[in-house]
């Protein structure tokens, strides 16, 4: 990897109409290895500069700077044969033109073993410098890899706790519950400077991509299952992040702004999160996750403890089993036939109560019983309708519930 | 939020006078310039009683040139409909800045990118290749038509077919609002459940018949059917890029109909393979698309590459360089567009080494890729290039192609990825590739083969001024969006924020414009070469000194094809057969048996777009009638055993020696 500790990272601010001035600087002492490949290299790149704001090309986070040097090397390699075949292209066409009658003419000249181990064995060698970068490279920037330096010249000591942000993908808007903290925002997100970030992303309905490109490349945002990402912001700044993938009517509203700062403002900002704002527990999350476009940015003061292992094991309704519960249960033999009778109708208004033409009505997986609800009356509410549970328990004698329970007491379920 | 099901009348199913879009002003304008254009398209044809002949002629024929036509006429059609398409988008994202919202909803801009997506692939470039391939194989191989003759014109009305139920969404209810490849959850009767993804299911299901069984044919058409002395390490390369494209299409696209399939039981019948709950997985439709859809990168630029081969060699009147290996990197590049879906989802968090697998093998793929553009750089090399037309489409390509492999790689490398999935940068790329490298071969292809079709060559000016447009455009269109991209801008976005980025999209926006002016010139292209085919008119058969066997034929071929199956001894047959004083054979022709048209196939293909149409309005006493009167009707077609015509040798003889005046340059009175 390259050394960017031999120069002093310049700070600058990714505002609005702001140039990026370090990019050059940067590359030159990338560069500087490759120093025959300067001019190459400085070519393409000079246009870009004038375009202001080529926040991958010049992002503040150590993750996406990597990721940006790799595309620069990768460039760089690869001019080395594309640069030649289109000069050569360009020339070939030139010369060998029908009117140019000077130029040698070998109609059935077609195969020359010599021209044939080069066609095949220049880009052979390039792919092979390309796919070690690659190997090296994917694997000490998985996302999922907990980070080992701040910056090229810092690596992470044990005074470096991660910061832990839980991000939930919602239609259309982002949730961030900050767990250590208490607290959680929605379209808003803010980190202090060279402290690692711990992304751990989930969704409520469809797929989205958690994608801030000033600190990090992106990771899809998953219903019912948790994606992670490892990130670190080096300079202080507002960043912009979004959803890069396309979710439905609100997608182009679904973006958020990014705070990169310095320990005391983000220690500020914290306290103002803490003492405004409302309580964001199951019933709120709940009102929350409905549809809406173009939420406006603010902060809850208190998170319910729980809430984001809730949303990714899609049990924030307490009545309905977590996923973590079914898969234990699974893991042990299932439930059997109880387990088919252990369902309730979706209501009709609900997220995920439509019903398929020709398809039976949509059930969920009942919750049996939890800390917070021993007896398991989540499991039978008062809805509108009658419950399944209760019907099937008329013909299908003992009560399921009961003969879970007694299967289930020692998996950790709480006993009534 | 949701409302129960709505109610599913007998007789219409969902269908009601609120599915007709009368309070879209865009949509009722449309339909009104489509419905007079139409109309006057079937007044011409009523006036001039062309019916009898379409009919006879055209719709119901078997002849593989014929059919060829058809699909080259019916993406040539729907490139219009995908452009206009693009240009709304172009329009959106140029003007929705600084508050404003544009001129598109999203309920309206959602369904034009997917429409665009699902147009420009299967109903325009799917059938351009394969128009291409069903025209040139058989000549190019000395064969009289396709192993199956009759399954080919079924096919073509089957991917007809996918094409009208696509269309029909634009005026009768509303077309998927998911992108192009319709991820579920989002593709879920939960979050879609409008006919838009219903719409997309069977258009492509009934279109992806057609192809499969267009794929199954012509493999069986190059295996078989080759004529003597053809081995496989003769066939030209456009033959050897069809054969692969082909069997990539036998190989996939049932994927993609099985995927389809689960997608159409999640909605239709409540199961729940791609649910995020009750045990489905999302992930895996992502997966078992694009085990599809890479490889359907490839079965539409090999095709392409086939012709640039064809027309490297041709106009620098030169055999092409490097033959074999030329052929082994199209089996190479076959073989390992199997091994590299994965890389249109890093970012789903699979782990670092199996990315960096999916990563390494994309690279690979460059490797064979990098080796043909070598290749014909060097049947370049001391040739005699002329720039025609086909010429001139090959040298952008491989100029354009060159940019869009290096951004391809870069987009491979996972870390790199991370920060462009998704984003304009990977718009700009897959157009850079797909624009330059399969429309370029498109239409140097159709330059180039244009006069083996009808007998005139097409409008050297009109080519020219189309050409300029269009490569100018394209790099006026998409060297914004790269940039775009570098400044983290995701793609299918209706409105921004930021108004620096405005400027880049109208610069894009300028590409477009520019674009339809090629579109156009095209157009004007192929009226002028119509009026004035006397003056283009070529009666040699060989206009380009051709070098394969599709050239020692008339122009337009006979419906026979080729009097006797020639004999080939070289690679470029052809040019071997000129060399060697090859002398046309002037008399003792024998009777030639060729199958007779039919109406069978256009009846078929009208059941099953009866049955799409009829599953998507949930109409189930329809699509019931419509599937028993498909099989039934496929069964009487059996029973017909009067399939097979005979031309007489008298007849041949005629048209063999209407010919011989022709070339002897003594036109007939």
């Amino acid at each position: 990897m390259n050394d960017y500790g031999s120069e002093k990272r310049e700070q600058v601010t990714v505002g609005k109409g702001n140039c990026i001035g370090r990019m050059p600087a940067d590359r030159g002492a990338h560069l500087s290895s490759f120093p025959g490949l300067r001019i190459l290299c400085v070519l393409p790149f000079a246009g870009l500069l004038g375009a202001c704001k080529a926040v991958v090309l010049a992002p503040a986070g150590d993750i996406a700077i990597q990721q940006r040097d790799i595309l620069f090397q990768s460039v760089l390699l690869m001019l080395i044969v594309i640069v030649p075949v289109m000069a050569l292209t360009v020339l070939f066409a030139w010369r060998y033109r029908s009117s140019n009658k000077e130029a040698t003419y070998e109609p059935d000249w077609g195969h020359s073993v010599h021209l044939e181990l080069i066609i095949w064995s220049a880009p052979l060698l390039i792919i092979i410098c390309l796919g070690a970068i690659t190997w090296a490279s994917t694997h000490l920037l998985d996302p999922y890899r907990p980070l080992d330096r701040l910056d090229a010249g810092t690596p992470v000591a044990d005074e470096h706790e991660p910061l832990v942000v839980n991000v939930v993908a919602l239609d259309w808007k982002w949730l961030f519950i900050y767990p250590e903290l208490g607290i959680g925002a929605v379209n808003e997100l803010a980190a202090p400077v060279d402290r690692p970030i711990d992304f751990r992303i989930s969704a409520s309905s469809v797929m989205n991509s958690f994608y801030i490109p000033a600190l990090a490349g992106q990771i899809y945002a998953m219903p019912g299952m948790r994606t992670q990402l490892h990130a670190v912001i080096n300079e202080p700044g507002e960043y912009k992040g979004f959803s890069a993938n396309y979710s439905g009517a609100g997608f182009s509203g679904m973006h958020f702004d990014f705070h990169g700062l310095s320990n005391a403002d983000f220690e500020a900002w914290v306290a103002a999160a803490k003492s405004k704002g409302a309580t964001l527990d199951g019933a709120a999350y709940l009102e929350l996750e409905r549809p809406s476009q173009n939420e406006p940015a603010r902060t809850f003061a208190s998170v319910e403890p729980g809430l984001f292992e809730a949303i990714v094991n899609m049990c924030v309704d307490p009545a309905k089993m977590c996923m973590n519960d079914m898969m234990a249960i699974d893991a042990r033999g299932g439930m059997g036939l109880a387990g088919a009778r252990n369902t309730l109708p979706v209501a009709a208004d609900a997220k995920g109560g439509r019903k398929a033409v020709f398809g039976p009505r949509p059930t969920y997986v009942a919750s049996i019983c939890s800390t917070a609800d021993p007896a398991g009356l989540a499991t039978l509410p008062e809805r509108s309708a009658p419950s399944a549970l209760m019907l099937r328990d008329d013909i299908a004698g003992p009560s399921p519930s009961l003969s879970l329970l007694d299967r289930f007491a020692p998996t950790g379920a709480s006993q009534s | 939020m949701q409302a129960e099901s709505p109610a599913v009348h007998f007789l219409l199913g969902r269908f009601t006078l609120e599915s007709l879009p009368i309070h879209e002003p865009i949509l009722v304008v449309t339909f009104l310039v489509v419905a007079l254009l139409g109309l006057a398209l079937v007044g011409a044809i009523t006036w001039y009683r062309l019916w009898g002949y379409l009919w006879r002629e055209w719709f119901t024929s078997v002849d593989h040139k014929r059919i060829g036509v058809m699909y080259l006429v019916l993406g040539i059609v729907m490139l219009l409909r995908g452009f206009s398409d693009a240009i709304m988008m172009r329009l959106q994202q140029a003007i929705a800045f600084g508050g404003s919202e544009g001129y598109l909803p999203s309920h309206h801009y959602d369904q034009v990118f997917t429409a665009h997506g699902v147009i420009m692939i299967f109903f325009v470039a799917m059938p351009l290749i394969t128009g291409l391939m069903n025209f040139v194989v058989p000549l190019q191989i000395g064969a009289r038509d396709v192993a199956f003759p009759f399954l080919n014109n079924f096919s073509f009305w089957m991917t007809t077919a996918g094409a009208v139920i696509v269309m029909m969404s634009l005026f009768v209810g509303e077309f998927a609002k998911t992108g192009w490849l319709a991820y579920p959850p989002l593709s879920g009767i939960q979050y879609s459940p409008d006919v838009g993804v219903d719409y997309y299911i069977w258009a492509l299901q009934v279109a992806g018949i057609g192809t499969t069984l267009s794929g199954i044919n012509l493999v069986a058409t190059i295996l078989k059917m080759r004529a003597p002395g053809m081995t496989m390490m003769r066939m030209p390369v456009f033959t050897w890029t069809a054969l692969c494209s082909n069997i990539l299409i036998v190989a996939t696209f049932p994927v993609l109909t099985a995927t389809l399939a689960l997608l159409a039981l999640d909605r239709y019948l409540g199961m729940n393979f791609f649910t995020s709950g009750l045990g489905g997985n999302p992930m895996m439709y992502v997966n078992l698309i694009w085990i599809w859809g890479h490889p359907e990168v490839y079965i539409l630029v090999l095709p392409a590459f086939g012709v640039y081969s064809e027309v490297a060699a041709t106009f620098s009147g030169k055999r092409l360089f490097g033959y074999t290996s030329m052929v082994y990197a199209t089996v190479v590049i076959t073989i390992l567009s199997y091994l590299v879906w994965l890389h249109h989802f890093f970012t789903m968090g699979s782990g670092a080494s199996v990315n960096s697998f999916f990563g390494i093998a994309t690279m690979i793929i460059s490797i064979p890729t990098g080796a043909k553009i070598f290749n014909w750089l060097f049947t370049m090399y001391r040739g005699r290039i002329r720039f025609e037309e086909p010429m001139m489409w090959t040298i952008a390509f491989m100029l354009t192609f060159a940019i869009g492999g290096m951004t391809g790689v870069m987009l491979a490398i996972p870390p790199a990825d991370f920060v462009l999935h998704n984003s304009l940068f990977l718009v700009a790329h897959f157009h850079n590739v797909i624009i330059g490298g399969v429309v370029f071969g498109m239409f140097a292809g159709i330059s180039y083969w244009f006069p083996k079709a009808f007998g005139f060559r097409l409008d050297p000016f009109w080519g020219k001024v189309s050409f300029w447009f269009w490569v100018v455009g394209f790099y006026v269109a998409f060297m914004p969006l790269y940039l775009l991209g570098l400044m983290g801008v995701t793609r299918r976005l209706r409105v921004f924020d930021d108004p620096s980025l405005q400027i880049w999209f109208v610069i894009a926006g300028c590409g477009a414009f520019l674009i339809l002016l090629g579109i156009l010139a095209f157009l004007v292209q192929i009226y002028v070469s119509i009026r004035d085919r006397e003056r283009l008119a070529d009666v040699t058969g060989d206009p380009w000194n051709g070098r394969t066997l599709e050239w020692s034929t008339s122009s337009p071929p006979p419906a026979y094809n080729f009097a006797f199956t020639p004999v080939v001894h070289d690679n470029d047959a052809w040019w071997d057969m000129k060399r060697h004083g090859y002398s046309r054979p002037l008399a003792g022709f024998n009777p030639i048996v060729v199958p007779r048209n039919t109406g069978a196939g256009v009846i078929l293909a009208a059941l099953c777009t009866i049955l799409a149409v009829a599953l998507i309005w949930y109409v189930w006493w329809l699509a019931a009638l419509s599937f028993v009167a498909a099989i039934a009707f496929a069964i009487f077609h059996t029973f017909d055993y009067n399939r097979l015509g005979t031309v007489a040798a008298e007849e041949i003889t005629g048209t063999e020696s209407e010919r011989t005046r022709l070339l002897a340059g003594t036109a007939a009175p």
